[in-house]
């Protein structure tokens, strides 16, 4: 195996041993402790009103949208990570062609916020 | 054949004890954190806190886990039982994967990858998932809203998170985590970058429903949010998730920016014993903190929250960044490449 690969080698470990203890934890309670459900217990909780409708109505699109923003914004910042570690050998260059950019980014940032997409209520 | 026993078998078998190790050290911890939490809370408001289980209380964790552990599961008729016995799961795994590339000490960490920062960033936005499946998949409005909630303030944060990390790198030159506490031996990174580092603290209180960031739990108009559903241990593995995260922010705080294990102005060694005590004592700091502020600070309204978090703290990490990499830049303070 390669030594790369090798480093990873932990982590794969860690996430089976994880899981194992969040099984047991979760299994064990389910098979040891009384299970005795009736239709009432069972029903989802509406501070004791029977539940009049779907949970799964429609919801505020301003949600969606912060998750487009947010996704906009976690590639720069997937993008800043090998330029900040690399900053040293890619000379003036490499900073202003970053910083020309992130001056793109910003103008949307700013054209967003003029547009009130950051505004809630 | 004795290729196969020295070379992968017993390395294996060290590893497997070291994780189970570590988990046991992290289970122990996060049940004393209850504990601290409701002694620090208690002692703010002048009261005692638990003192009745055990002396001063301290059997007080056990108790409780014994209690959830003899409730009864509830999966509510609605629901998506998979995903909704999923979900706590996920996000109790996520929270201790993220530990294998936490070093406890120089050399005292399980896997030393070259991406850990990365790895790190990762896992924690991973969470996200963990909380949308409880909200989707209890099907109840206050779970769903609850769960909306709460993942767009975590991704919100995320982004200024982001950016304070990239600050950081900035200053190391390597995603090493290791590297980056050794990139601290002459001063801390909370000097030089103060601001970034209120800006990681209160993100990081954001990132895991601390108070005063706790809406996506707001008890006076979602009940609970999005583990409302809950009981027994599917809630007890979502509270664990949540506690062990709050120590794992902690730690990111000490590595990033308190020096990980080095000790202060050098008045002890930073080897074995004593560099694991300096962590575990800016780990306990940085909690206490988080706690110091729960008992500080009123909730915030959740369109403060998300001012807060696209029109102060995203401009301002953004704006620190542009003039850290300027003033390394202009300086010649660049890291060279290790």
């Amino acid at each position: 195996m390669n030594e790369l690969l090798h480093g990873y080698l932990p982590i794969l470990i860690f996430l089976i041993i994880a899981g194992g203890v969040a099984l047991v934890i979760l299994g064990a309670s389910l098979v040891l402790a009384r299970q005795n459900p009736d239709s009432e217990k069972l029903s989802p909780y509406e501070c004791g009103f029977e539940p009049f409708a779907d949970a799964r109505a429609k919801f505020d699109v301003r949600f969606y949208l912060v998750a487009i923003l947010f996704i906009i914004f976690d590639l720069e910042v997937a993008f800043l990570f090998p330029w900040a570690v690399s900053l040293a050998h890619i000379g003036l260059f490499g900073f202003f062609s970053m910083i020309v950019f992130l001056a793109v980014l910003t103008i949307g940032f700013i054209y967003e916020w003029r547009k009130g997409a950051l505004e809630w209520e | 054949m004795s290729d196969f026993w020295s070379g992968y078998f017993w390395p294996t078998v060290i590893t497997i004890l070291e994780i189970l190790l570590v988990v046991i050290v992290i289970a122990v911890a996060m049940a004393y954190l209850t504990y601290f939490e409701r002694k620090v809370l208690a002692l703010m408001q002048r009261r005692k806190g638990p003192n009745v289980i055990g002396p001063f209380g301290l059997w007080q964790p056990w108790a409780d886990a014994l209690k959830l552990a003899t409730k009864e599961t509830i999966i509510p008729s609605g629901a998506n039982a998979t995903i909704f016995l999923m979900a706590p799961m996920l996000l109790f795994m996520l929270s201790l994967v993220a530990w294998a590339v936490i070093p406890f000490g120089e050399g005292l960490v399980l896997a030393d990858i070259n991406v850990g920062i990365l790895y790190l960033f990762a896992i924690s936005s991973l969470g996200v998932y963990g909380i949308i499946m409880a909200g989707w998949a209890s099907n109840s409005k206050y779970a769903f809203l609850g769960g909306l909630r709460s993942a767009a303030q975590m991704v919100s944060y995320e982004v200024s998170i982001g950016f304070v990390l990239v600050t950081v790198l900035l200053c190391v030159g390597s995603l090493n985590l290791s590297q980056i506490v050794l990139a601290q031996q002459h001063v801390w990174f909370f000097i030089p970058l103060f601001p970034m580092f209120i800006v990681f603290f209160i993100s990081g209180l954001a990132e895991t429903n601390r108070a005063p960031f706790d809406l996506p739990e707001g008890e006076s108009e979602l009940v609970a949010g999005f583990f409302v559903e809950y009981s027994s241990m599917s809630f007890a593995l979502f509270y664990l998730g949540e506690y062990v995260n709050m120590i794992l922010m902690s730690a990111m705080t000490s590595i990033l920016f308190l020096g990980g294990w080095l000790p202060p102005f050098g008045i002890t060694p930073a080897h074995a014993p004593y560099g694991t005590i300096w962590f575990i004592l800016k780990i306990s700091f940085v909690l206490f903190a988080f706690l110091w502020v729960r008992a500080t600070f009123p909730r915030f309204r959740y369109d403060q929250l998300m001012r807060l978090g696209w029109k102060v703290f995203l401009p301002a990490s953004l704006f620190w960044l542009v003039l850290t990499a300027g003033v390394l830049v202009w300086a010649g303070w660049l890291p060279a490449r290790v």
